[in-house]
């Protein structure tokens, strides 16, 4: 077990260094750091301002190779500071990166933790209950439902539900954010319900497809023989058996919690990481955007290690190799 | 070589491939079949795909007519080559600003239209008509499917079968490179490599490429894994074919399942991103993620304006939809797991 926690951490982290070399593939060597500066300062700015922009940005030391102090190359500072979180400065306004993570990450997870279990608690019930129907014009409809809603473009959900239920009808604020806990909610209903039915009609499919596949097994027929109703062999026997899939996507999911969601955030003015990611785009922002992906998939990456581990756990039948 | 006769020349290619494929999938009676079926299940969505195919077939075919007799007003816009369904509306029909649909008047100022009653869906704000652009933004949603797949198809065929068959090394590396794209936030790696690469119709097609192929490349290894153990292709290996020959006529053919399947579910997906990516600003010309995004000021407006995200969201919609239905059919069909169950 230890052994096979080890390997994958170091699996892991290989893949970490993979990440950060297409980042820099990307970042250094296809855009160049004089790329940057004409993006940042416009085309017609002169070649001195350009010179400038990079010294100040600490782009202007050589790629691979400085001859003179061999530590001091773009590829070397590149890792270095990935690695030790340390991500310097925002390229457009000079502010601390970091400092920018912190302040935003409170607000990403106050809308997200709630859209997760509420899509979560939601598309399971939903799901099991037209499993439960399955075969019937209960189930055909759901499924239909919810390839309708699939359908429908995020964008659609996000201007539908500001336009309805906060212009016409006044419920609730169209946008806004306000970390005081007395007034927050105000203002997190709306995106929430709106994230809900933009992702329950994928969910639920998910699912159902989940637990229509376990109740075809032999165990269902044993628990029915044994003469236990619908909902018991729904909720206890074939939800327990279906976890696996369950875990994997739920785990996979939380590390998303933190990066936030880009376009809930910027349509209803939470100032969290989605929001500042859509911000680092308007104003051409490499730094913030690398620093994004790069610890994107870090948690992307733990939380692959997790599940693994959890898979142990939930089901004895896995073994580690 | 103008660019009009080089979009003419792209769709005929693409138009004879498709034709080429349908006659080899003809040939064969597991492709007859399965097509037989999705007609008899679901020949609506069918026809809808159908017929956004065939609008955005006639919006690629464009030409100029010279030797015209025109006003001096509309000699401009003549000279332009104008498509098939450009021809459909007059050379200029334009407005100064918004009108809504039907209207004889302009929404603001009230002063009279130059085509009274001819805007059936009125237009925007620069006075185009939202019906002519709905219609054009079939091809370039058809342009986001088409173009991504024939990037992700072929590399995710070509590194997925090489990884599952040959395997070792190959393979590890292979993986490593998979794991590596796949560790990254889909949308956040598509706004970075756009970010990188600029805007426009081939660089958010290779975007939206790079970040889609991981996923099949996948399926195809660990498909190509369990058919490189079969009996069959040992047969075949023990009378002597050559391995190229095996991987072609033995391996690609049971893989096909997986590539149509694929390509229904992908396709949808491409399309809704690229609406997302035109809301980010980095979205592509025309298309109806464009109309969308438009209408976020329009939709605050006094009066509202409504027409442009009506139009675009069912246009948009509607493609979507009849392209999951089929997705589903075909993979109810094609899936030997669920062979025989209907849903």
């Amino acid at each position: 077990m230890i052994a096979y926690v080890l390997r994958r951490l170091a699996y892991g982290f290989a893949t970490v260094l993979g990440v950060l070399a297409f980042l820099f593939g990307l970042f250094f060597l296809y855009a160049t750091p004089e790329d940057m500066a004409r993006r940042a300062l416009g085309d017609k700015a002169p070649p001195q301002a350009i010179e400038q922009w990079i010294v100040n940005h600490e782009y202007h030391h050589p790629l691979f190779w400085n001859p003179e102090n061999p530590g001091k190359t773009l590829i070397v500072d590149h890792y270095r500071r990935m690695l030790t979180f340390d991500f310097g400065r925002s390229d457009a306004d000079d502010v601390r990166v970091t400092t920018r993570l912190r302040e935003g990450v409170g607000p990403s997870l106050s809308l997200t933790v709630p859209l997760f279990f509420g899509g979560l608690v939601l598309s399971i019930s939903l799901a099991l209950f037209v499993a439960t129907f399955r075969e019937t014009y209960i189930d055909r409809a759901g499924v239909a439902l919810c390839v309708l809603a699939m359908s429908v473009s995020i964008l659609l959900y996000i201007i539908g539900g500001q336009f309805l239920i906060a212009r016409i009808l006044k419920w609730f604020p169209i946008s806004g954010y306000d970390a005081d806990p007395a007034v927050i909610a105000r203002f997190l209903v709306l995106p929430v319900l709106v994230g809900l039915a933009a992702s329950f009609g994928e969910q639920v499919r998910f699912y159902r497809t989940v637990f229509v596949e376990e109740t075809n097994r032999d165990y269902v027929r044993t628990a029915r023989a044994k003469g236990c109703g619908d909902g018991r062999v729904m909720w206890h026997h074939v939800l327990r058996n279906a976890m696996i899939p369950i875990i994997t996507r739920v785990v996979l999911a939380i590390p998303f919690l933190f990066t936030g969601s880009i376009l809930l955030e910027s349509f209803f003015a939470i100032p969290g990481l989605g929001s500042m990611t859509v911000d680092a785009i308007h104003a051409n922002d490499f730094a913030t955007l690398r620093v994004m992906v790069f610890l994107g998939s870090v948690f992307f990456i733990a939380g692959q290690i997790v599940t693994d581990v959890c898979y142990t756990l939930a089901d004895p039948r896995v073994r580690l190799e | 070589m103008e660019s009009y006769v080089l979009s003419n020349l792209i769709t005929s290619a693409l138009v004879a491939g498709l034709a080429l494929a349908l006659w080899g999938a003809r040939r064969s009676p597991l492709w007859r079949n399965a097509g037989r079926e999705l007609a008899r299940r679901r020949p609506v969505a069918l026809a809808v795909v159908a017929a956004y195919a065939l609008v955005a077939g006639l919006d690629s075919v464009a030409w100029t007519d010279p030797h015209h007799e025109v006003a001096e007003s509309e000699a401009v816009l003549l000279g332009e080559p104008r498509s098939a369904i450009d021809r459909l509306f007059p050379a200029d029909f334009q407005e100064a600003s918004y009108s809504a649909p039907f209207a004889d008047h302009e929404l603001y100022g009230g002063e009279a239209l130059r085509h009274p009653g001819g805007h059936w869906l009125g237009t925007d704000i620069i006075g185009r008509d939202v019906l002519h652009r709905t219609l054009k933004g079939a091809r370039v949603a058809l342009i986001i499917g088409g173009l991504t797949s024939l990037i992700v198809l072929p590399l995710a065929l070509l590194v997925g079968v090489s990884a599952g068959y040959v395997g070792g090394r190959v393979d590890d590396v292979v993986f490593f490179l998979m794991s590596t794209l796949a560790s990254m936030p889909s949308l956040l790696l598509l706004i970075a490599l756009i970010m990188v690469l600029g805007v426009g119709t081939v660089q958010v097609c290779v975007a939206l490429g790079v970040t889609g192929w991981v996923g099949l490349a996948r399926l195809v290894r660990a498909e190509t894994f369990k058919i490189r153990e079969l009996e069959y292709v040992d047969a075949a290996r023990v009378l002597g074919t050559s391995e190229l020959r095996i991987v072609g006529r033995h391996v690609l053919p049971n893989l096909m399942h997986l590539v149509v399947i694929t390509f229904a579910l992908l396709f949808s997906s491409l399309v809704l991103s690229e609406v997302v990516l035109s809301w980010l600003g980095i979205g592509i010309e025309g298309s109806w993620g464009r109309m969308i995004d438009q209408a976020r000021t329009e939709l605050s407006r006094e009066p509202v304006i409504w027409w442009g995200i009506t139009s675009a969201s069912v246009a948009l919609f509607s493609l979507i939809l009849a392209v999951n239905q089929l997705a589903d059919a075909v993979r109810d069909i094609l899936d030997p797991r669920t062979v025989g169950e209907e849903s």
